[in-house]
């Protein structure tokens, strides 16, 4: 749950303390402590109490939310639907009943999920060498950005299932022609953000490393990568989402070889099993959700010490 | 890098670290930013140039930093190392005090002991000792500048070169941090180029102060400080120090009409 936290930082800097119910008492200790050396002293711990006074808001309300969408779930399944057609959406219980409770479903979906986490990853790591090496090359040149970045909003443009047919027509319906489909799903947003986080650095820092003769490599290194992690950890994010669907739209497409959850739901699908369905659609939407916690957490435990989205880090 | 230690050596030529003969600056868009700057800058000579805004002061730090080229005139500067203080502390966020300051060295390919002696020094020097592990964003504006100096330090530079570095301080911070620079520039004498727009820091810091006028940005008077280098905060409330602060202004006056 703290990965949400980063879109809405608390605002503590000197005595602009835009908190809300511990305003009153933030804000005066956010002024008295005007001097330069207490400021840096109080910082630290307004920030904390801010948070935490956050975190209850951040869990209860997303979870009322959930309430409701039950609610809305229940209202549907029994008072929507007739009982000649409550297959189309099985109520809850039923879902954890027949769908989670079934084993021989779960092993099937268990399967499948094991087959769609590594043609996620493997995936999007290939996305993540290729996009990233992009990125650079076109950060080191005009003209390398010039000719390039067209090619990465191309790709971007493109509808991936136009591309789908194409790539089993080469690559056929194995293991390799779904890591092709998440790589091309995944990799616009790592390209932008590292090239956009790579010349996010400010002049004056370009201009310190200018005065003192630094290379290109030595710039690379020590400046633009390190000031770009955080908008590469960013792509990361919206990459690793993008993966998981990207995996589960070839295998609905490829229909064959080693079954992912597309093929488990599209058979589902087929023999009319709403429980097992929605417990898959489930599996497959707590996947997406997993992938997206992991990513903002490896984010915040790289940049998160000095960065904070929303706030003037230096 | 052992500058003999005299007071105002505004002749010796061996000590010099920047010469500008008449320098002119024209940017591509037509613009004349310099026009005919004469200067000369020793080791143990602190030399302010105060002006108003854009009369073209930080481009006498860039050409001399040679961040961007003069168009025509002659820029001589013998100084080993510059060290360059920026308006804005521009720190690296991800690294701490101790890493931001040995940055410089790293870039420079000094070896690790002597880097590490240097840092350690420097940071002694402008009171950060404590606080190495510290983020930028964990620091107030004058700490952070605190260690943008030392930064420079460790390059034991013989031309220093101030881009208005307390501009954005408080007062009392301001002053406080002059009167740390001016211990440092006591037992270090590099020769200094300090840009600023208060009168008060100029003749505070200074043994020369330039004032320049703009549209085009020349220097238009110059005032020889005769206070010696042992100046404390009182030294602001004295008839002398008034009366030359008095000459300063009017001559900025003067100068921007």
């Amino acid at each position: 749950m703290t990965t949400f936290r980063t879109d809405h930082p608390a605002r503590v800097e000197g005595n602009t303390v835009t908190a809300t119910e511990q305003g009153t008492e933030a804000h005066a200790s956010g002024k008295a402590a005007a001097p330069e050396e207490l400021v840096a002293a109080g910082t630290a711990p307004l920030v904390r109490r801010r948070r935490r006074g956050g975190r209850w808001l951040n869990v209860a309300a997303p979870l009322a939310v959930l309430a409701a969408l039950i609610g809305l779930w229940y209202a549907i399944t029994y008072l929507v639907l007739s009982e000649r057609r409550r297959f189309l959406m099985p109520p809850p219980q039923d879902v954890i009943t027949e769908g989670f409770g079934d084993p021989v479903a779960m092993e099937k979906i268990g399967v499948a999920l094991g087959n769609t986490v590594q043609v996620t990853f493997t995936g999007l790591a290939i996305a993540i060498v290729i996009g990233m090496l992009w990125a650079i090359v076109m950060s080191q040149a005009k003209v390398a950005e010039r000719s390039l970045f067209p090619y990465a909003v191309a790709l971007q443009c493109i509808p991936i299932l136009a591309l789908v047919p194409l790539i089993a027509f080469w690559f056929g319906y194995g293991f390799p022609a779904r890591v092709i489909v998440c790589v091309l799903i995944a990799l616009f947003p790592i390209v932008s953000n590292t090239l956009f986080g790579l010349q996010s650095v400010e002049r004056g820092q370009h201009e310190l490393f200018d005065l003192h003769g630094a290379s290109r490599f030595t710039r690379l290194v020590k400046l633009q990568f390190p000031a770009a992690m955080p908008a590469i950890f960013a792509g990361f994010r919206i990459s690793a989402g993008l993966s998981v669907v990207g995996a589960i739209v070839g295998d609905v497409f490829f229909k064959q070889g080693e079954a992912g959850l597309g093929i488990v739901l599209d058979n589902f699908r087929n023999r009319i099993q709403g429980p097992e369905l929605f417990a898959t659609i489930i599996v497959a939407a707590g996947l997406g959700i997993a992938v997206f916690l992991l990513f903002g957490c490896l984010g915040k435990l790289a940049v998160g010490r000095w960065y904070d989205a929303g706030r003037d880090a230096a | 890098m052992s500058a003999p230690v005299t007071s105002r050596p505004t002749t010796a030529t061996d000590t010099r670290v920047l010469h500008f003969r008449d320098v002119a600056k024209t940017f591509p868009d037509g613009t004349v930013a310099l026009e005919g700057v004469d200067l000369d800058i020793s080791r143990g000579e602190f030399v302010t140039v105060v002006g108003p805004s854009g009369c073209g002061k930080s481009t006498l730090l860039r050409i001399a930093s040679d961040l961007s080229p003069a168009t025509s005139g002659q820029v001589q500067v013998d100084a080993q190392r510059i060290g360059y203080v920026f308006q804005d502390a521009t720190l690296l966020p991800w690294r701490s005090v101790l890493k931001n300051v040995q940055l410089l060295g790293e870039l420079h390919g000094m070896g690790k002991p002597s880097l590490n002696q240097a840092s350690r020094d420097a940071i002694d020097l402008v009171g950060l000792t404590g606080h190495e592990k510290k983020l930028p964003r964990e620091l107030s504006g004058g700490m952070r500048m605190r260690a943008s100096l030392a930064r420079s330090l460790t390059l034991d530079p013989d031309l220093f070169l101030f881009d208005e570095p307390f501009g954005a301080l408080d007062e009392i911070t301001r002053e406080r941090l002059n009167d740390e620079l001016l211990s440092m520039f006591r037992t270090k004498r590099f020769g200094a180029l300090f840009i600023t727009h208060s009168v008060s820091e100029a003749v505070y810091m200074s043994t020369r102060v330039l004032v320049m006028s703009g549209r085009p940005g020349h220097i238009v008077a110059s005032f020889d400080v005769p206070f010696g280098t042992d100046r404390t905060p009182d030294l602001r409330f004295t008839p002398e120090f008034a009366a030359l602060a008095g000459e300063v202004s009017h001559a900025l006056r003067e100068g921007h009409r």
